[in-house]
Parts: C-alpha cells; structure tokens; sequence
C-alpha cells in the first residue's frame, strides 16, 4: 500500500487535465474501510450488532451516537485492539480479521491512531514519541529520524516542541503532538477518537483545521468518533449514527444531509442539540415508528 | 535508492535550475540529501532561478516533503527564485503548513539549555520546597489525627477495616518467610563463632536480643515499606492523577483526614502486632537451627534466652515499630498526594515512597538506638 500521496505531478490540481480525474476518483467512491456484518460484545453483552456500512478513500468519516452506544468500541475494533463477536473488517479488500496476526499487524502499520487523552508516553519527549514508530518501523537513520520528527511537528504546528515532555504543554498541543505521532509513518487511514474533547472552542476549531488540512494534502481517509457537531458539520462529509437502545445503526450519510432529510428522531435530536425539529414538533413520534 | 533515481538536475540556460521530480519517493528508501542541490548552486554562480518539476512523479511521502523544504530554506537563503510545475497541490499544501509559525510558541516558556550552576541552584530549591512540604503535611496530618480524636475527622471506617486487612493479614506470609530466615540466618553465623568457644547455649540469647531489639521491628518495616508504603504512594498518585484528590478538597473533606488518617492508623496499629509475630518466628528460626546444628533442646534454648534477654528489649522494639509505621505511611502518604499527573510521575512517587521510607526507618533506628543508649536502657 502508498502512504502520503497516491498520485505524482498527474494529478496536480493545477493541471486542468488531471483535476477531472481526480474528482472522477472521487465521485466513483472507491471502497476503503467496509464494516461487514459487524457485532461486538462485551462478554455475553451484546453492543451493536450486524453493522453494515463503508468508509470511502478521502472520507472524513464520523461515528455518531448517544453516550454508551459503542462508539469508541467500533472504533477499536476498525482498529485492531477488539475483536468483533461476529463479522469483520475489511481494509482495501483484506479482512481485518479473517487473516492472520501477520497480515493484521502488517495492515495496521497504515492506521495512524489519536486517543481521547492524548496517549502519548509520558517518560518520552514529544520528539521521542513521534519517532518511536519510525524508529521500530524503518531502518531510517537516527540524523533522518530527527529530520522527520521536525518536519512532523512543523506540520501540526508544534515546531520547537520537540524536547518537551507531554507533561509540560497544554492539552490542545498534546493532542496536536498526538496527531504528529499518529502521522509519523505517512498511514492511510487516521483514526480519532475525540480529537477535540476538553478543548477550548478555539483549540478545538484549530485542530479540526488542521485535520481537515491535512486530510486534504495527504489525500487520507479519516475516520473520527466525535459528540462535537461543530466538529461534525465543519468537517465530515459521511457518518454513521448509532444507536444504544436497538444495538445498532439508525442512519448514515452526508451529516448535513442527515440534518436535513433524516426522518428519525434520535438521529434528529442528536444533530440539533436536543431541540425539537421545527417542522416535526408534535408528529414526531408518528414518523419514527413508520 | 540513491538521488540519481528520483531526481534529475537539468540546466535549461546558465539562469535557471530544473529540479525533475522522479518516480516513487517513499520513506522506506531514505531520505534524499540536498548536498547535490548545493553542489549545483556553487557550480553556477548565475542562477537566478530554480524551478522544481513534478511531471515525471509517480508517487510521494513525507521524504519528499522534507527534501523540497530543505530546497526552499536554501533557496531563500541564495536569494534565489523558486517555482513549481505540474507538483501536486498536496506537496505545496504540506510544505506551507510545516513552514507556517506556530501560533502558540509565545505562550510556552522557551526551555532554557543545561547550565550546572542553573541546575544544582534548581535542585536545591526544589530540596528546599520539597522539606517545607514535608514539614507542611507532617502537621496536617498531626491536626489531623487531633480531629479524629476528638470524633470530628472525615473518613470511611470500611476504608480502615480494608487497610488493617492489607496491612496485617495480607503481609503474614511474607514476614513469616523473612522473619524465620532472619532467625535461622543469625543463630547460624553465632553458631559457627559461639562454637569455637564452648559458648553454644548463647545462640538463643543471639538471636533473641537481635530480634527483639533491632532486625524483627526493622525487617518488618522495610517489608511494609515496599509493599503497603509503595501501595499508598500507587493509590494516593492514581488519585491525583484522576482528579479525586481535588475533588474532595471542593466538596470540603480534609484529604488528609480521609486518606491518609486511616491508612496511617491501620499501620501503626498493624506493624507492631506484626512485629511481634516477627519475634516469634525470627526466635522460632534460630531454635531450628540450634536444634540441628548444636543439639540444643527447645527448652534449653527458651530459658537461655527468657533469661539474658529482659521485657525492656521486646519493649523498645515495638516502640521503634510504632515509629517505623507512622514514618512508613507519611512518607507512602506524602509521596502518593505531592505526585504529578501522568503514569511516569505515578511510578517515580511510588519509588520515592519506598526509599524516602527505608532511609526513615534507619534513621529513626539510629536516633532510638542512640537515646537508648545515652539513658542506659
């Protein structure tokens, strides 16, 4: 599998020729994560069950749902850490699963993954977490490790950080630090789970700049569990809503297509903060059973 | 790989340089030197221009990236023009967000670099803060303990219960083990030396003086100090790290009283009742061997020992216990609630704790030592 950049100078947008067939590549949604009948448990407990539902190239894809649903559960099953009850996932044609702990470990080496919190080790320098995966993972030299570190930690903003432990910066430039680990080997696929929680608006809406940046200009796909609708609708272009109570999923698409057209209540109240859909109010139960 | 296959310098006229982008660019192959591009410059002292060319790539990563930024800093720096053709808008896209300031690089402190002067002074300071924190906690946890004796301390009694248990029960098995070793291990090097002498019969008064003066009360304690201290310090740092510890100060509750009063107390109750299981079983260790090695029967060896060695030995040996075991936990206690916030800052208080403890217990041992020994007992 490419990392960075899937297409050389061909492709340049400033190409008029080739601006075309990117939005062709586009438009022809091209298959990258596909949930293949999906159920997790926790012991005898089931979370969701029979999840059917594709990741795109170049989606940023968010997972939504009511606290609890199984969201950050999904997220580690696409991941590799859980493994599912039943079904699979599978990543560009190889299941994720079905395989064997080689063929897993080779296709997780394209995940680049951000916690909730961070996880970022906290005896290492930022410098030293970001380079541990190119460290363990490429023979580069020390001298090129250190070049990429820099280049890592320009990209997200944390140029001079690099011998700070994660300790000693705030929460927005520990994430960031993440997010610098996380892109480390140039992966395919970003998973997030909570990029922005506990951050400051600001905070929050510069990261999901630079996601979105980054998204584009390294033509990644991204998968992202997020509660944050500003987050949702600034950057996601397709989702999927989860649902705790029938252990399943209600909806996917487009968020704001979901706002706009999505006849089901939860996925309604979610999107609007709880707030009754105007045009709804009074019918709503009606049209959520039919 | 080498340069050559993904980089082609091309020279159009004596003004202009022509980097050509070639084929596949990937981290695994290295990253690709500049030192070429540099030749190139200092061959053609003209050059006004250099333009990077990206038609003939077929696939790139972050080595490309960080190649081309070290062309745009040498490039400013020879005052040079740059321009790219036909480079995906990705490459540029990546290139201008690495190079972009950091917004917040004002709102951290700039770390200063290594100083021996700076660094011993910052050293010192920090002894200096950590003693008066020390000091600070020590008498916390003495008003402390007035509130739970006048019935006014906030603490759950099932938390107490649970540390009696883990600081009591739970540690029989190991003091056993060590306490019968210690005894076995002392009646053992006496008997070797004592034998010479015709002096065998003393080995119980050996083995009975040093428990009950010194090694059960000091062995018990250091045992405790890594095991129930280190305990403390893990708990109270885990504590701090998830916030507990604050929010009990904003609902108005002492820490200290809640934490550290009952932990303090199940220790200082347990350790001396634990020190004298120890005395037992170091007393029992040295009776085994002076049974197999000198033939001296178990009520040979009792009288002999009831005999040389007085009440008063067994009684300062539990005095020292009762010190060791506020000592033991104020300094679990202490380490555990002045903890960092992360997982590495938990693990360093929990070795703290533990030495902080044992060079408290030997130096509380000498000062007993020496005030028993200065009025005669």
């Amino acid at each position: 599998m490419g990392i960075v950049g899937r297409d050389g100078g061909g492709n340049d947008a400033t190409d008029s020729s080739s601006v075309v067939e990117v939005k062709q590549v586009v438009g022809e949604k091209v298959p990258h994560i596909v949930i293949d009948n999906l159920t997790m448990t926790y012991g005898e407990r089931v979370i969701q069950q029979n999840l059917n539902f594709t990741v795109n190239h170049r989606d940023i894809f968010v997972i939504m749902g009511g606290s609890g649903c199984g969201k950050s559960t999904l997220l580690k099953h696409m991941i590799g850490l859980y493994h599912p009850h039943q079904g699979d996932v599978i990543v560009d044609g190889h299941a994720l699963w079905k395989g064997s702990a080689y063929k897993r470990q080779q296709l997780m080496r394209h995940f680049g993954i951000t916690y909730q919190a961070g996880a970022l080790i906290s005896s290492l320098t930022l410098a030293e977490n970001i380079g541990m995966p190119l460290d363990l993972y490429t023979d580069l030299s020390p001298a090129d490790i250190a070049e990429l570190v820099n280049l890592k930690l320009a990209m997200v903003g944390l140029a001079g950080f690099g011998s700070y432990y994660p300790s000693e910066v705030s929460g927005g430039m520990m994430k960031r630090a993440a997010l610098a680990r996380a892109l480390a080997l140039d992966p395919e696929i970003l998973f997030f789970d909570e990029p922005s929680a506990g951050l400051d608006p600001i905070s929050a809406r510069r990261l999901d700049d630079l996601i979105l940046e980054l998204s584009e200009s390294m033509r990644a796909t991204i998968v992202m569990v997020t509660h944050e609708l500003a987050s949702i609708f600034a950057i996601a272009n397709n989702s999927v809503f989860l649902d705790a109570q029938s252990k399943t999923l209600l909806a996917t698409g487009h968020p704001a297509e979901l706002l706009q057209s999505c006849p089901i209540e939860k996925v309604q109240a979610f999107l609007r903060r709880g707030e009754a859909t105007p045009e709804r109010t009074g019918k709503e139960a009606h049209v959520t059973q039919s | 790989m080498a340069n050559k296959d993904r980089l082609i310098y091309r020279l159009p006229d004596t003004e202009t340089l022509v980097i050509k982008l070639v084929g596949e660019w990937d981290l695994s192959e290295g990253l690709v030197s500049t030192d070429d591009f540099a030749q190139q410059l200092s061959f053609n002292p003209a050059l006004k221009a250099v333009v990077v060319d990206g038609r003939q790539l077929k696939h790139w990563d972050s080595s490309l990236i960080c190649y081309l930024r070290s062309v745009v800093s040498t490039v400013a720096a020879n005052n040079l023009s740059l321009e790219y053709l036909h480079t995906p808008e990705g490459v540029l896209r990546l290139i201008k967000l690495a190079d972009a300031v950091p917004e917040s690089i004002s709102n951290v402190e700039v770390k200063p670099g290594f100083s021996l002067t700076e660094s011993v002074g910052k050293r010192a300071i920090h002894f200096y803060q950590e003693m008066s924190h020390f000091t600070g906690f020590v008498g916390e946890s003495v008003i402390a303990f007035v509130n739970f004796y006048r019935g006014k301390a906030v603490y759950r009694r099932v938390d107490f219960f649970g540390f009696i248990e883990d600081s009591g029960p739970s540690s029989l098995a190991i003091v056993t083990l060590i306490s019968l070793l210690i005894g076995m291990i002392l009646a053992f090097v006496g008997a070797v030396q004592l034998e010479k002498f015709g002096a065998s019969i003393y080995v119980a008064s050996l083995v009975g003086l040093s428990m009950a003066r010194e090694m059960a009360a000091m062995m018990t304690a250091i045992i405790m100090a890594g095991r129930t201290g280190a305990a403390f310090a893990a708990q109270l740092g885990s504590m701090q790290v998830n916030e507990e510890i604050d929010a009990l100060k904003t609902m108005g509750v002492s820490p200290v009283e809640f934490l550290v009063v009952p932990r303090m107390l199940a220790l200082v109750i347990m350790l001396p009742l634990l020190t004298i299981y120890a005395n037992v079983m170091g007393i029992l260790g040295g009776a085994l061997v002076s049974k197999l090695m000198l033939d001296i029967t178990w009520s040979m060896y009792i009288d002999q020992m009831m005999s040389t060695v007085p009440l008063i030995h067994f009684v300062i040996g539990l005095i020292k216990s009762v010190l060791f075991g506020v000592v033991i936990a104020l300094s679990g206690c202490f380490m555990g609630m002045s903890s960092g916030r992360s997982a590495s800052a938990v693990g360093k208080a929990t070795t703290n704790a533990v030495v902080l403890g044992i060079v408290l217990i030997i130096v509380f041992d000498s000062l007993v030592t020496i005030a028993t020994t200065v009025i005669g007992v």
